[in-house]
């Protein structure tokens, strides 16, 4: 080496709980083979997962007592950080083999995705609800509301913009969340966290840890303080036990398979409908009378 | 003490009916722990002697010539000069708008329409603080009011429409929004920065251009607009304002070219301006006068009712064409909302609007003055009884004291037109039959209040008002995901919330 | 009562901007209104002794700087802070009837309140029955008020309503009701044992109820508020609420008090800073 060429200073990638990063308590990890060589990444065991899950339940009030303005200009201000840190972004796709114009769109369209369903927060309630004419001298009023803690299995691929399509639209619900990272690469999902960690989220609001997918879903899916659950399992097998699980506390569950890029890329994987999933219709009754 | 079962009461229901506080309670003026003066810092701002018209994304100097002063209302002082912009101004500003449209921005992509309101919207964020100290300098509003209330509402109306621009489809199913095209806005002196971003916001969200005109006497905030406007880089012919009086708006509403106008104003203008676009085939919405009524059962939180009729009648000196102007007070409870009215009068305090402490501001200029004092000296005349805030008046500016009469009647004119002042009409009802009739005994239809902790009687009052906007057990209200707008002659449209994108896209 | 209209008119109120010499006089005002306070289960007549200097002379270093209006302690401490007190202006409240839980047969409270008496409080701060209260048996509640301003003699009574075990402003406003009718000479919001405790919609409530009271039977009741008060800036903003609520004759220790204890060294630093132009810091007031 020659004597003026400086050192990097390697970087601990770890989970991202409760507005924190920690090691799993288990002190495991995994090594992810890169472009740059080996990190070691940490391995959430499912301890790590319940204190998710625990943190998550904990901001859910909280988070759903801001004002939908609020929580839009929270997004909007993720927007604002993931588009200043978009080299980092960037590199964080293209280590793990992705192409440089590639990774570098996928962070644009990642960053843009933000951008719109942040203007959905304090919309999604107008697009939902009815007031209904009932028969009978009664106001009548529907309209959606948060499910609750919503776990995510998130898309393999691609690795930052499918994270990013599948954890934002529950948070326009008012949803917290808990997502298990790609492990195909899980350094877009930290350098994400960080970005998030940056934008006002208050603490516990997402929680998202990487791991072993196939010993962290079931842990997932069979946990009685999740609500919602959001499968992109490429193993049928996996999949299907963790929808089988689920049932025992009759979560909300939507399964999803593998899909191309044009698809993650293209507006079909973008809609209010996403952040449907993840509410429940509440319907009011009163009377209207002296 | 004793406690008698007989006598006691849960004090919630308890009402004075038997005791009467005759004497006027001391003024804010005579306390014994008096507030300093608390001026909000302002020396960090700086306004130009003279601004030009922003057209095209430049800022140009009148075709007229002519410029005219902004004063401060609250001391008289020249603030600075602006442009009067003449016919061939306003056919300018209506070119570049169109060359504008035409040109890029009715292809331009939602998702980039909404970064750019983004951008608006954060500025104004940015800004606020001198936003809202330009407010009250330009307008005389109280800076309390400018800081906490007008700016940042400016800045979610620009937030919320941001985020429809890329959404319309879905606001729209099945119905391909386009926008309108290019739009001639008109606007009020009483609400400038928020006015202008509930005119500008929606409208460029949805792809339309627009030529703003600020009123006469507050330009000074459009203006700054217009400076955010260029820092954020919008392209040029967008957004175009252009300052001037009367003859000003007369000009834009005629002007050739115009696929759309919208006017904030009085319901007087408003019938002529709808006149002149009759000629046409050019789209229209108006949000024109009030006369609100606000209705106050025996059954309402008291204090907090009594706070909510202040705050409808005083809040901008009355200078709102939602206020609520005249109070139905069920005739049980007229004696204790009167004295309750009375004394909580004197904790107004009225003065300079740059002292953070004011809750009453100047009136916006001499000629409005001149009206308010004409319309309660008629209250005078026709025997109502006059009841007023004790207080000094500053010997420079236009200042009317928080007024209100009883004994008022429907037929007097301080019952029937706006007085657009700090002047409130009560009047009593026995049964809420008879209060839905006297509220809805007018021709205006903009706003109503109506106070009382029975759900039900809420639900039905609601329902039976004749007004594009009801507060119950609340007043003054305002959210850009809310639509705002007026039954009959209040004028017609929505302002605000989805039914807000209405006016600003063909579908 | 509206919970939404409460707290906006609260909050309105609260955004008053107190400077220069208006904030010098309500600091001021603000001490002497004090209720210096200790209530731990270590107190000792060594502890009390030393907080009573504090109480008599706030900031040695300032002698234009009011004596608070009282010290505030466990009925079993009364002679210690009488004795430590003789001779100053300051009044001795004592807590009573079984604080803070107010659990404890009535004939025991009756005579915790008349020994506090008797030892030489000038001054009897009790709990009412919350459970009762919230049962319902809003007459027994009134019942034990009335027997303990009878036990309280020639001292002043006031009565702590523990608003947040209350929660609903329409609670707070029952139970002010109740309180007054049945002899209290103050309304107290809290123990300071319980969170939340004072918070300026509560406070507002109370002024509301008290100045109804006056109204409707010609008698003054003092407001307490006590809890969590712990800056100077929040200090004010409750002399803020009694100045437009009700006015000059209540902006005085005789119906206005603040039950507290760090706040004194805030207060007494923000005076400073008033004078000299500079922050302070915590090394120059004593703790006590």
């Amino acid at each position: 080496m020659p004597a003026n060429s400086r050192l990097a200073v390697r970087k601990t990638y770890k989970l991202f709980i409760d507005g924190a990063f920690a090691r799993s308590e288990s002190g495991r990890t995994f090594p992810f083979e890169h472009r740059g060589g080996i990190t070691h990444v940490a391995r959430a065991t499912r301890k790590d997962l319940r204190d998710a899950v625990r943190a998550a339940r904990a901001a859910l009030r909280a988070w759903r007592d801001r004002t939908a303005y609020n929580r839009g200009q929270i997004l909007y201000r993720l927007g604002e950080i993931m588009e200043d840190r978009r080299g980092e972004l960037i590199e964080s796709i293209a280590r793990s083999g992705v192409a440089a114009a590639t990774a570098e769109k996928e962070v644009d369209a990642s960053v843009d995705r933000v951008v719109w369903y942040a203007g959905w927060c304090d919309k999604i309630e107008q697009w939902l609800s009815t007031k209904n004419p009932v028969a009978g001298p009664h106001f009548n009023v529907s309209s959606p509301e948060p499910t609750g803690v919503v776990g995510i299995v998130a898309p393999q691929r691609p690795s930052l913009l499918g994270l990013v399509s599948t954890i934002v639209p529950p948070l326009c619900a008012a949803d917290a969340v808990v997502a298990i990272a790609s492990d195909v690469n899980p350094l877009s999902a930290i350098a994400f966290a960080e970005a998030l960690a940056t934008s006002d989220l208050p603490a516990g609001v997402v929680n998202i840890l990487t791991g072993e997918r196939s010993e962290l879903t079931p842990h997932l899916a069979r946990h009685m303080d999740v609500h919602g659950l959001d499968l992109w399992v490429e193993d049928d097998e996996l999949e299907e036990r963790a929808a089988d699980l689920a049932c025992a506390s009759v979560k909300r569950v939507r399964r999803s398979d593998p899909r191309s890029s044009a698809f993650w890329f293209g507006d079909t994987s973008m809609s209010p409908r996403w952040i449907e999933s993840f509410m429940e219709i509440k319907t009011v009754w009163h009377p209207a009378g002296w | 003490m004793k406690v008698d079962p007989k006598t006691r009461g849960n004090g919630i229901n308890e009402r004075a009916r038997d005791r009467v506080s005759v004497a006027a309670p001391p003024s804010a003026a005579s306390n014994k722990w008096q507030y300093a003066p608390a001026p909000e810092a302002h020396d960090y701002i700086k306004l130009r002697s003279r601004y030009d018209l922003f057209v095209g994304g430049k800022w140009r100097k009148p075709k007229s010539g002519r410029y005219f002063a902004s004063i401060n209302p609250a001391t008289e002082e020249t603030l600075c000069e602006v442009a009067d912009a003449n016919e061939a101004d306003v056919a300018g500003a209506v070119a570049a708008a169109r060359t504008a449209y035409e040109k890029y921005w009715r292809k331009m992509p939602g998702a980039s329409r909404a970064k750019y309101a983004y951008r608006i919207a954060r500025a104004i964020t940015e800004r606020s603080r001198e936003i809202a100290v330009l407010e009250t300098v330009d307008g005389g509003k109280p800076i309390k009011e400018s800081r906490d209330v007008d700016v940042p509402l400016a800045a979610a109306h620009f937030f919320y429409y941001a985020g429809w621009a890329d959404k319309l489809e879905w606001a729209f199913p099945n119905a391909d929004p386009r926008p309108v095209g290019v739009a001639g806005q008109i606007i009020p002196w009483n609400f400038p920065i928020l006015m202008a971003a509930w005119k500008v916001a929606p409208a460029i969200a949805c792809g339309n251009a627009v030529v703003l005109k600020p009123a006469e006497t507050t330009p000074l905030t459009a203006l700054l607009l217009a400076e955010i406007v260029e820092q954020a880089d919008l392209p040029p012919g967008v957004v175009n304002i252009i300052t001037g009086g009367a003859a000003t708006g007369a000009a834009l509403v005629n002007a050739d070219g115009l696929d759309k106008v919208a006017f904030t104003g009085s319901t007087e203008v408003g019938k002529q301006i709808a006149r002149a676009c009759a000629k046409t085939k050019r789209r229209l919405t108006l949000e024109l006068g009030g006369k609100a009524a606000n209705i106050i059962f025996e059954d309402a939180p008291m204090d907090q009712a009594i706070e909510g009729i202040i705050n409808g009648i005083f809040f901008n000196q009355g200078h709102v064409c939602c206020a609520g102007s005249r109070l139905l007070v069920q005739e049980s409870i007229h004696e204790l909302v009167v004295t309750k009215l009375h004394r909580r009068m004197q904790t107004l305090r009225l003065g300079d609007p740059l002292d953070k402490n004011t809750d009453v501001g100047a009136i916006n200029s001499k000629a409005q003055l001149e009206k308010i004092e004409m319309l309660a000296a008629t209250g005078d005349a026709d025997g109502c009884t006059r009841f007023q805030t004790e207080c000094r008046l500053p010997s420079r500016g236009y200042w009317f004291r928080p007024t209100f009469f009883t004994g008022v009647a429907l037929s007097h004119r301080i019952a029937q037109e706006e007085i657009f002042g700090p002047v409130l009409s009560v009047l009593t009802f026995r049964t809420p039959e008879e209060a839905v009739e006297k509220a809805n005994n007018t021709p205006y239809g903009l706003s109503a209040g109506v106070w009382t902790d029975k759900g039900s009687k809420n639900f039905e009052i609601v329902r039976r008002l004749e007004a594009g906007v009801v507060w119950a057990n609340t007043f003054n209200k305002f959210d850009p995901s809310s639509p705002f707008g007026g039954y009959k002659e209040s004028g017609f449209g929505r302002e605000g919330g989805v039914h807000g994108l209405l006016p600003y896209v063909e579908i | 009562m509206d919970a939404v209209g409460l707290e906006e008119r609260a909050a309105s109120l609260a955004k008053r901007s107190i400077k220069k010499q208006s904030k010098i006089e309500g600091l001021r005002l603000a001490i002497s209104c004090m209720d210096l306070t200790t209530l731990e289960g270590k107190d000792s007549p060594g502890r009390v002794a030393q907080l009573c200097r504090k109480a008599i002379n706030p900031n040695p270093a300032d002698p234009s700087i009011p004596s608070v209006a009282a010290v505030c302690v466990y009925s079993s401490l009364v002679a210690a802070a009488k004795s430590a007190l003789r001779g100053s202006g300051v009044k001795i409240a004592s807590v009573a009837t079984a604080f803070p839980s107010g659990l404890a047969p009535l004939d025991v409270k009756l005579r915790e309140t008349q020994e506090a008496v008797e030892t030489g409080a000038d001054e009897i701060d009790m709990v009412i029955n919350r459970g009762a209260f919230l049962a319902g048996k809003r007459d027994e509640v009134a019942r034990e008020i009335a027997a303990v301003k009878q036990a309280c003699g020639s001292a002043r009574l006031k009565v702590i309503l523990e608003t947040g075990e209350l929660v609903t402003y329409d609670n707070v406003r029952r139970a002010s009701w109740l309180a007054m009718e049945a002899g209290a000479d103050f309304i107290k919001t809290s123990t300071g044992k319980v969170s939340p405790a004072a918070t300026l919609p509560v406070a507002l409530a109370m002024l509301e109820a008290v100045r109804d009271f006056e109204t409707l039977h010609g008698r003054r009741v003092g407001v307490k508020v006590a809890g969590g008060i712990r800056t100077a800036k929040n200090a004010l903003q409750y002399l803020v609420l009694v100045n437009e609520t009700l006015g000059d004759a209540w902006l005085s220790p005789q119906f206005f008090r603040i039950g507290a204890s760090s706040l004194l060294n805030d207060v007494l630093m923000q005076i400073a800073k008033e004078r000299t132009g500079a922050y302070q810091g915590e090394d120059y007031f004593t703790k006590d």
